[in-house]
């Protein structure tokens, strides 16, 4: 099963990890979490928010296609993937994985790559701002 | 023909739009489009390379030919996650 969506509420993280529950089959779940990291600029002092904006609609395709190759690559049970869109304080959580299979190996393989393509691949931007007002878009390190 | 493209993040900031219209020969490419944008969004140009081009909610390779109804988008370096 696979399961992608955006939303512009708190993940609710407990969720995810039951979307991918339940296939006795699998026996691992691994899950990712990104949450917004504090920060602070001499120039502009703490960062208070990451703001996150998407291409919606091709957010989900790109989500679901990363999820297919995946399951296939992997032999996973299941998939899913939320990924926040709109304004995410320190410590919250911005993106959520979780995917089940047989074996560990596969789970944390999986996991890992979809994470890191999703950073690659998926057409979502995060915004840093700061305590001043100031913002900035994130330039990835490419 | 006339298109229609979407603008997102650092590229919708350059240009102060979240979308902009855009006059290119019938048979474009992708590639003919990036040219005809560095022509009318100046703004744009130097981040231009760096962007890629979506068809229809998909990355376009640069031979892609462009029809009338695509659904255009700028896609500026990703930063999700």
């Amino acid at each position: 099963m696979i399961h992608v969506a955006l939303t512009p509420e708190r993940i609710d993280t407990d969720k995810v990890i039951s979307l991918v529950s339940g296939d006795v089959a699998c026996g691992a779940i691994a899950t990712f979490l990104g949450t917004t990291r504090a920060e602070t600029c001499d120039e502009h002092g703490a960062l208070v928010r990451l703001e996150y904006e998407a291409y919606n609609d091709m957010a989900e395709v790109q989500m679901q296609r990363l999820a297919q190759q995946a399951t296939s690559q992997w032999s996973l049970g299941s998939v899913a993937m939320v990924h926040r869109t709109g304004s995410v304080p320190p410590g919250e959580t911005s993106v959520a994985i979780a995917v089940a299979a047989a074996h560990r190996d596969e789970a944390f393989a999986a996991c890992r790559w979809l994470i890191d393509t999703l950073k690659q691949d998926v057409p979502i931007w995060k915004k840093d701002v700061f305590a001043d007002g100031y913002e900035r878009w994130v330039q990835p390190i490419q | 023909m006339q298109v229609h493209i979407l603008l997102f993040g650092p590229a919708k900031d350059l240009v102060g739009a979240a979308e902009l219209e855009l006059e290119i020969p019938s048979q474009a490419t992708v590639k003919d489009l990036r040219a005809s944008l560095v022509k009318t969004a100046p703004g744009l140009t130097r981040p231009l390379a760096a962007v890629r081009i979506a068809v229809n909610n998909e990355f376009a390779a640069e031979d892609r030919v462009i029809k009338p109804g695509d659904e255009i988008a700028i896609i500026p370096p990703v930063s999700g996650g």
